[in-house]
Parts: C-alpha cells; structure tokens; sequence
C-alpha cells in the first residue's frame, strides 16, 4: 500500500528502533549473503542459524541476511550485535560453527575467540588463512 | 612448495636457558607426527625482547605469539595450531589473548582506513527489507528533492559536488545531468550501467546486492533532475543475486508509493525496470548497451550524438554507472560540500575498488580519493602474500595499464592514473608480484579482448586478433624483434581508428607493459628465456646437484618420467620429455629444484 511521508518516517523509526536493538531483543545477527558469501558457504550457515533459532524458542534474537562487508576471503562473515552496540565479527564460519556460536555466545555470553577476526597491529589474522 | 607457515622459536639467551632448543626439536617431532613436514618449518630466530616471558614463538605468516611454550606443549601447540587450525589459546601471549576476545570487523585496519559512502549499507542492512533501508535514512533524499528542491537545483548540487563517472570514463556526472536536463524531448529516460565486465571486478554487483535501494532512490532522483519519467537498470543475468535483490527492491518500492504514479503526492512518475544482459563484454559500452536495451544487437554506435540527446530510443537518456549512482543520495543528504572535501582537486569523494591477486586481504574496499597505491596495498591490504616481491598493480582491467613500484606512491584519481599510463577504470584492482609474467599478463587480456570483440568494426576485430598472435608468438619462444615495433604499430591503428572505447583501448595492456617492462619482453624474445618462470617454452625446471639428496621424491612424483638417476646421485630432468608442470618443484624437500 502507498505510504504518505507520516508513514515512511513512522516505518523509519520503528525499524531504527529494531536494528539497533532498543526494543525488548536482545541480538541482531547478520549472515554474508552476497555472492562472494554464498559461494562459500553461507547458505547452509543462514539455514541452520535460522534452524536452531526456531528450534530452540530464541524470540529475542533477529537472524538477517546481509549483502558483501568487503572481507571477502574470510567469508562465510556472521557479524553479532548486541544490545550495548558491540561487535563481534565471527570468520570463516560452518553449520557447525555457526550451533556452537549460538550455545555459548548467544545463549550462554561468552563470544567464541577462535572463530573470531583477529587483528594484531594492522595485521588481519586468521588461523585458517594459509598466507 | 615452500613451506607455508614458519614457526619462529626464539633463540635468545634468555629463552635458551629456558630449554628453547629443547622445544625445537619437540616442535619438529610433532610436525612430523601430524605429517605437516611439508607446510610447516621451524626456525630459530634472534631475541623477541620477552625474555622474561620466554620461549617466544611466533607462528608466521599469521604472526601469531605464543609466550612460555614449554617443551611438553609442542603437540598440543601444533595439533591444535595447525590441525585444528585454532589459536592455542593456553600459550598465547597475553596482550593478544586480550586482543583477540571480542573483535569486530569495525576495529581492523582493513575497515578503519576506509571512508565509506557507496558501501555504507552493505553488510548492516538487510537489502530484500526496505523498511531496514528506510531506518538509515532511505527514501529520505527523493522526498527532499521532490518537495524542496526544482530539477537544476538538483543538477547544480551534483555538478558541485564534483562527482564523476564511476565506471571508468570520469566524466562530470552534473555535467551530463545538464546536458540530459537540457535536451529537447518530450520523453526522457535514466538508464543505469550494471553491466560489469572487467576481470575481477565486482563492486557493482556488490552495491547492488546489498543496498539496492541506493541505486533505485537515486535514478528516481536523476529522473525528476532531467525531466524522465521512465528507467533502465542494465545488469548482466551473470549476477542471480543483485538480479533478484534488485527486482524485490523496485516492486517494495512501487508498494510503498515510492516508484509508480505520484510519487509522495508531488505528481511526479517515474517507473523501473530491470534488461538483463547475456554477459557480452562490449554491452558495459554505453551505445552498445542502449542497442541492447531496445532489443537490437550488443553493438557500439558511432558517437555523437551522444547519449544525453539521442539515447534509448532516440531520447534524451543519462547513463551513469551504479556506484555514480550509490554516491547521489549522500550528496543530496550530507551536501555537495561535504563530498567535495573528500578526495583531490578534480576527483572528489570515495572510489571503490575490488582487490585481487597477490594480495593478503583480498576484497572490496572504498577508500578517499588520492590515497596511494602504496597505502592500499601495503597498509589496508595488508602486502603481498609469501614474503613476494611486489612488482605490479593493474588498474582499469583490459582497457587500463599497469602501475609500477616507481609509482606507487601517486595519489590515485583520475587524471593521475592516466598521467602514468593507466586509468581509473571501474575499480578492478589486480596485484601481481615477481612471478608473474608481464608478456602473459597482456597476452591474458588481448585473449579476453579477442573473446569479446563485437566484430563490428574490422580495426577491433582484426586488429586484436593479430595483436594476440604475436603475444602467443613470443610467449612461445618464437618471437622476433620486430615483433615489438608491429605490436606498437597495431596498437596505434586501433586507438585511431576503432569505433568505441572497447577497442580504441584494447591495445593498453600491451602499450602499458611495453613501456615499463620492455626488458621482459626482451627476455622473451633475444634470450628465449621467461624471467618469472610463466612461459612454459621458455622454462626450464633444473636441479642444484650441490642440493640434492637424491631422496628420488621428485622422480616419483614426475607425471612423465622426466627425472632420472639413482640412489646417493643427483637427479637430472630431461628438459625434451619435461611438460613443465611444476610437480617436482613442489614435492623437493631442498629446495634444490629452481626455474630458468
């Protein structure tokens, strides 16, 4: 339906509101949908993501996708924003990765380090990376 | 192979009276143990200045530091290092332990050096949901537009901002906004170029993949500018995703009144629809494109007239690129001034750029205007991959030229590019390094031109086809010195005399490696010999018999028996029967295998 300029601005906040985690949730996760993403590998990522949020009752939790962050090597990217404006960019992710990340950093509050992007002095580490 | 990561074992007094010797040895047992002897080599290096936290290891190239790693922690370290491909998190060091706890893309170099405006929304937004593109401010300039500003306000904001073509040409984007504004024609059309073709660039399917609205905002904005009240996207079929988030992004739009018939009740209409293109290389050339948006042949027209007065259908048409587009509703949101203090004297704003080739972090990346190559590479980018070489950066894809180390440090835009033999292009960036050979990397693009050539025009489809042959001639071995003086001669025809930009820039690659590589080519042709070891004909794979063990891996790894000899005698390769496939090289423990 047309929306008049009251409306938009409405939608405008609302939404604001929701991606930047002011209503009652409490995580806004974003899975790497472009085409870089997918070919690696975010596809099932997503699913299973959406799977167990389903499965498990995680109403406070919003599962999104996304198009290209620009890290394209380390895709799959699944980027976790929480409800003080913190980050957590979560690299090189799998289905199975992606269940263990859901247990403990969005159940249980603890972010997974290993799976996380690395920087030391400027440099970007990954485990994974062979250089 | 050579050995891909190296684990640094500090060697120091201090971390020797802490049995690091010791640990280099447990270390070498457990890379056997996991049968990693191939990837992974241990190295004794001098002091890390930790000695009280000794012994220092440091895995290379990911630089990882591990602090007081006894001798019984080897397994550990290399099973889960390197197997698991984790950090070995009870060993490492303790300002990087705290590093790595929470870190978010945000917080790296790679983003920190970056200023974007055409990727802002990609990776935040959801771009299928126009509600998340109207939370940051979406929709929000074409209301400002419509209901504050008169089409030539819109024009001259544009034309101050000094925004200019982002697929490649660098024309004044306000510039042809008034052009097209002023035309005559009762019908007008936008149209948007999304036809990217270059190899390895991708920043426009990007933009369109994850913030379609942008684009869809702005050509509704560009319309209202010239008086059009119809559009084009142009995207190849190639692009699946962009397609289908593009089209979910027109249709939300029409639903929410946003496209369609009295937009935000000012009156003005305008409607979107998406071309696909069959992936023809030559449609990314405007007059080309506009034939295949009528449904004619992809084939260029003669310019003039150009596309403001005669474009789709003979109307009035503005063409502008995707990431153009990407940049408009900043410029109206922010003002004109705000982008103009970006960048150089006359390239103003951001440019988008994919990185490839021998590059760590390789990407998409929108970096200020007048950043050097330098600082792109080596800081943002995080250098060349293996401890290489840099040796060269090829900007602007088969029409560009490449940029040497001389020349790292000019500021990109546009005018600077061109001034050292190369141009802005789209934005493919593609890094190589010593092992890359420069006659191949011409004769890859005048292969890809050859390919792409519409036949149109005899110069193009002629010219690039013997262009091409001579290149396979001395790549092969068999070219001769005149070969050069007719490659320059071709190319100075098809400059002249071909029908459009695809072919009068076709002979770039060939001109731009000549000028700063002519040795190599020399190489190719007088000493038959191809420095960087691409060009099988002119390779040969030796063995160092001071070297060899003779432990008779590579013997048994040569898919054509090429190598001979016997125990305790250092092998030979018989270069008649050698394919030059390399297998050897990277199956040598020693290193004794090397190209000549």
């Amino acid at each position: 339906m047309k929306k008049t300029s009251q409306q938009l601005q409405e939608i405008r906040e609302a939404t604001l509101a929701k991606i930047t985690l002011k209503n009652d949730q409490t995580h806004r996760i974003l899975v790497g949908l472009a085409t870089c993403g997918q070919a690696a590998g975010a596809r099932p990522v997503y699913d299973e993501l959406k799977k167990i949020v389903t499965d498990k009752n995680l109403a406070n939790v919003q599962v999104v996708q996304t198009g290209c962050i620009g890290l394209c090597r380390v895709e799959p990217i699944v980027e976790v924003l929480e409800k003080d404006g913190s980050k957590t960019t979560y690299i090189n992710m799998t289905a199975e990765k992606i269940a263990k990340v859901v247990d403990e950093h969005i159940i249980g509050g603890k972010v997974v380090d290993e799976y996380t992007i690395t920087v030391v002095d400027g440099t970007l580490i990954s485990p994974k990376i062979i250089g | 192979m050579a050995n891909v990561h190296e684990i640094r074992v500090c060697g120091g007094t201090g971390c020797h009276n802490n049995k690091s010797a010791d640990l280099i040895k447990a270390l070498k047992k457990a890379i056997k143990a996991a049968d990693l002897g191939e990837t992974v080599k241990v190295v004794e290096t001098g002091c890390f200045g930790l000695c009280e936290k000794g012994p220092i290891v440091m895995v290379c190239p990911e630089e990882t530091f591990y602090s007081q790693v006894a001798v019984e922690d080897a397994e550990e370290l290399i099973n889960t290092h390197f197997v698991k491909g984790e950090f070995f998190t009870k060993r490492l060091y303790k300002t990087i332990k705290d590093d790595i706890k929470r870190k978010a893309f945000s917080d790296t170099e790679f983003y920190k050096k970056q200023y974007r405006i055409a990727l802002k929304n990609g990776g935040a937004i959801d771009p299928e949901d126009i509600d998340e593109y109207l939370a940051v401010g979406g929709y929000t300039a074409l209301e400002k537009v419509l209901k504050e500003m008169q089409p030539a306000d819109v024009v001259d904001v544009v034309t101050k901002s000094g925004l200019r073509g982002r697929g490649g040409g660098g024309f004044s984007t306000g510039q042809k906004w008034k052009f097209a504004m002023l035309a005559q024609g009762d019908k007008k059309y936008v149209a948007c170029n999304a036809d990217e073709g270059d190899p390895g660039a991708f920043m426009d399917r990007s933009i369109l993949e994850g913030d379609p609205h942008s684009v869809v905002e702005a050509m509704a904005i560009a319309a209202y500018a010239i008086g059009a009240d119809e559009g084009y996207v142009y995207v190849r079929a190639e692009y699946p995703t962009a397609v289908k988030h593009l089209q979910k992004a027109i249709d939300d739009a029409k639903e929410y009144g946003l496209l369609g018939d009295d937009i935000l009740g000012t009156g003005f209409n305008f409607t979107l629809s998406i071309r696909l293109g069959a992936g023809a290389f030559v449609c990314g050339e405007e007059t080309a494109l506009l034939n295949s948006i009528e449904g004619l042949r992809g084939e260029p027209r003669p310019r003039p007239p150009y596309p403001a007065n005669k474009g789709v259908f003979g109307c009035p048409t503005i063409l502008n690129n995707v990431e153009t587009y990407a940049n408009i509703t900043t410029i109206i949101n922010d003002g004109w001034e705000k982008f103009a203090e970006l960048g150089t004297e006359k390239s103003k704003g951001t440019k988008v750029f994919a990185i490839g080739g021998k590059i760590n972090n390789t990407g998409l990346l929108e970096i200020s205007m007048g950043t050097t190559l330098r600082e792109i590479i080596f800081d943002i980018c995080g250098g060349i991959p293996n401890g290489r070489k840099f040796k060269a950066a090829q900007t602007g894809g088969p029409s560009g030229g490449c940029i040497t180390e001389k020349n790292l440090d000019v500021p990109i835009d546009y005018d600077n590019l061109i001034a050292i033999g190369s141009m802005m292009g789209s934005g493919g960036l593609i890094v190589m390094d010593e092992d890359n050979c420069m006659v191949d990397v011409a004769r890859f693009f005048m292969d890809f031109i050859v390919d792409e050539s519409c036949g149109k025009c005899p110069t193009c489809r002629i010219g690039t086809k013997r262009m091409l042959e001579i290149l396979e001639k001395i790549c092969d071995g068999k070219g001769e010195l005149a070969d050069i003086d007719r490659l320059q001669d071709i190319a100075q025809t098809l400059a002249n005399g071909a029908l459009c930009a695809l072919g009068q820039s076709a002979s770039n690659p060939v001109l731009s490696t000549l000028a700063n590589f002519k040795d190599e080519y020399l190489a190719h042709i007088v000493d038959k010999k191809c420095p960087a070891g691409v060009c099988k004909n002119l390779t040969d794979f030796v063995i160092d018999a001071d070297k060899c063990k003779a432990c008779g891996k590579c013997k048994k790894a040569c898919p054509v028996e090429a190598i001979s000899g016997e125990a305790k005698v250092a092998h030979v390769i018989d270069q008649e029967k050698c394919i030059k496939c390399g297998t050897c090289m990277s199956n040598c423990p020693f290193d004794a295998i090397t190209k000549k």
